[in-house]
């Protein structure tokens, strides 16, 4: 198990050995890997912080049936068990026409007028809520169709629309993310893959002879792997300072620009469980590169004496 | 230890490098390979160390048909035997120790066992003071012990060597052969191609020579011959 241990420890300082010998080169690649997983990194941040602010508005999203003239409470209170029984259905809320007119009497600034009226012209109100997992746009479209089919239901509205289309947009925005972090993710296996397949061309030599004496392709590859690893976590820990630079230089002016808004908007910095997935995110991409690469390569040198 | 049977190598542009080759070496022999340039005797060391597959024919080391053998198994198969080449293949960036102990870190042996190990072989080819040198600072000649300590060290039982003694002279070369010999007297199968007869004559050891990609003359017919 130490023999294991030190061969690991061995292959994984000579891959260090082989960085500290080429510390330009090194560096430039370190420094395209971080790029190319900082982009992603800072578009999830700020699709997280945007996410985050909009969340208690998305409370807000209620849909209202406003019933007809002549329903009777009953008939509205039954409507209400039936909709809180339906699946993505967080609570239903009964608001009778005569605590609606109420309501408005004290709020409003009409109470005189109001007083004069002999018949109350509000409708019975049934205001439902959507669960957490029912809020997207197509949801609320289903829910909204499916109210508006009782024959009781009058108007069937759907309120704070503007929080679905943030929704669909942070949505699509969290697909682009994705694609971009995907499409980026595989620039870094392939960056790192490239620079695995320099680096077996330069050792090819080596590469016989350790084969001459019986080495086998795993036993060869490892040093690679290491490169590989080392180049991805590298690349993130650079990633994730630039990151954190770039929370850190526009927390400021953003605070700024959200309260002239009145909004208590703030750009998340990301957190150590983040950090610590990024450079494991890195290590493991830069692994894959170069097991590719390496797999691929090494298999074609063979010892020709 | 080594069969040949009905051997034959040709290659992809048409040169045929062995036609029709047959001997079997035991266990413990020393054999020379004699043959002019071009005579096929690296294709047979060549075959024998699984560089190359035959054409036609086994080629059967250390009792396995090196035809069966899949690529997952030939770095195992090669780990059994010990490879001397007239350029060395030394790694130039790494120790005359490494260089030495890289067959036994391959093979994935203890740290102790390596130092041990390559302590001995380092003894037993006079270079006991150069373990830290870089095979640059050695000489040709101590370059090739070096080639010939590492490829001992695994204590393998068969050891192959191509043109050992073509950069040596002849001091250097007697020295190298008589490594060879006290490997094959403590039962070493020693292969060597060479191209000096001289001391082919001077070994009185058994003699294979190639022509044309052929075993052209009996063994005691080929001693006559070299004599």
């Amino acid at each position: 198990m130490s023999a294991w241990l030190g061969r690991h420890l061995q292959a994984l300082l000579s891959a260090a050995g082989r960085f500290a010998r080429a510390p330009f080169s090194t560096a430039f690649t370190v420094l395209v890997i971080a790029v190319a997983l900082t982009l992603p990194a800072g578009l999830g941040l700020l699709v997280g912080s945007v996410r985050a602010a909009s969340g208690n508005f998305a409370n807000a999203v209620e849909v209202t049936v406003y019933f007809k003239r002549g329903t009777s409470l009953d008939a509205v209170g039954k409507h209400a068990q039936e909709a809180a029984a339906q699946p993505g259905i967080q609570s239903t809320r009964v608001v009778p026409a005569d605590e609606a007119l109420e309501t408005f009497r004290r709020d409003s600034g009409f109470g005189d007028a109001l007083g004069s009226m002999t018949e109350n012209p509000l409708p019975h109100v049934l205001v439902v809520q959507p669960s957490a997992d029912a809020r997207r746009a197509v949801d609320i479209d289903a829910l909204k169709q499916r109210l508006s089919g009782w024959k009781d239901a009058e108007i069937v509205q759907v309120d704070a629309d503007w929080i679905q289309r943030l929704n669909a947009i942070l949505d699509l925005l969290r697909r682009v993310l994705l694609g971009t972090a995907a499409l980026l993710g595989l620039g870094v296996v392939a960056v790192i893959g490239n620079t695995v397949r320099l680096e077996i061309l330069n050792r090819r030599a080596e590469i016989e002879i350790t084969k001459l004496v019986g080495g086998s392709n795993a036993f060869v590859r490892r040093p690679f792997l290491y490169t590989g690893v080392l180049y991805g976590a590298l690349g993130a820990a650079l990633a994730s300072v630039l990151v954190l630079g770039a929370c850190y230089l526009l927390a400021a002016p953003v605070a700024v620009l959200a309260q002239s808004y009145g909004s208590e908007f703030r750009i998340a910095s990301p957190t150590l469980p983040q950090l610590a997935g990024m450079l494991a995110l890195g290590a493991a991409l830069g692994w894959i590169g170069a097991f590719l690469s390496a797999t691929r390569h090494l298999a074609r040198i063979e010892p020709s004496a | 230890m080594i069969r040949f049977e009905h051997v034959g190598k040709r290659y992809p542009n048409g040169r045929t490098a062995l036609a029709d080759v047959g001997f079997e070496i035991g266990p413990g022999e020393m054999v020379f390979l004699t043959g002019r340039s071009g005579a096929g005797k690296s294709t047979i060391l060549h075959l024998a160390a699984l560089l190359e597959r035959p054409s036609q024919g086994t080629v059967t080391v250390n009792g396995r048909d090196t035809s069966r053998l899949s690529a997952r198994q030939v770095p195992a198969f090669r780990r059994q035997l010990g490879m001397v080449f007239q350029n060395h293949l030394l790694l130039p960036d790494r120790s005359v120790y490494d260089n030495i102990a890289l067959p036994l870190v391959v093979a994935h042996a203890s740290t102790r066992d390596i130092d041990k190990r390559v302590r001995t072989a380092l003894e037993l080819v006079g270079l006991a003071d150069q373990a830290g040198a870089l095979p640059t600072e050695l000489s040709v000649g101590e370059q090739q012990r070096v080639g010939i300590a590492r490829a001992v060290v695994g204590r393998p039982p068969l050891l192959v060597a191509d043109e050992p003694t073509g950069n040596l002279d002849p001091q250097l070369s007697r020295d190298v052969m008589k490594v060879f010999r006290r490997f094959s007297e403590a039962g070493v199968t020693v292969l060597v191609a060479t191209h000096d007869l001289a001391l082919v004559r001077e070994s009185g050891q058994r003699v294979i020579h190639i022509a044309e990609g052929r075993v052209t003359v009996p063994d005691a017919a080929a001693a006559g011959d070299i004599a």
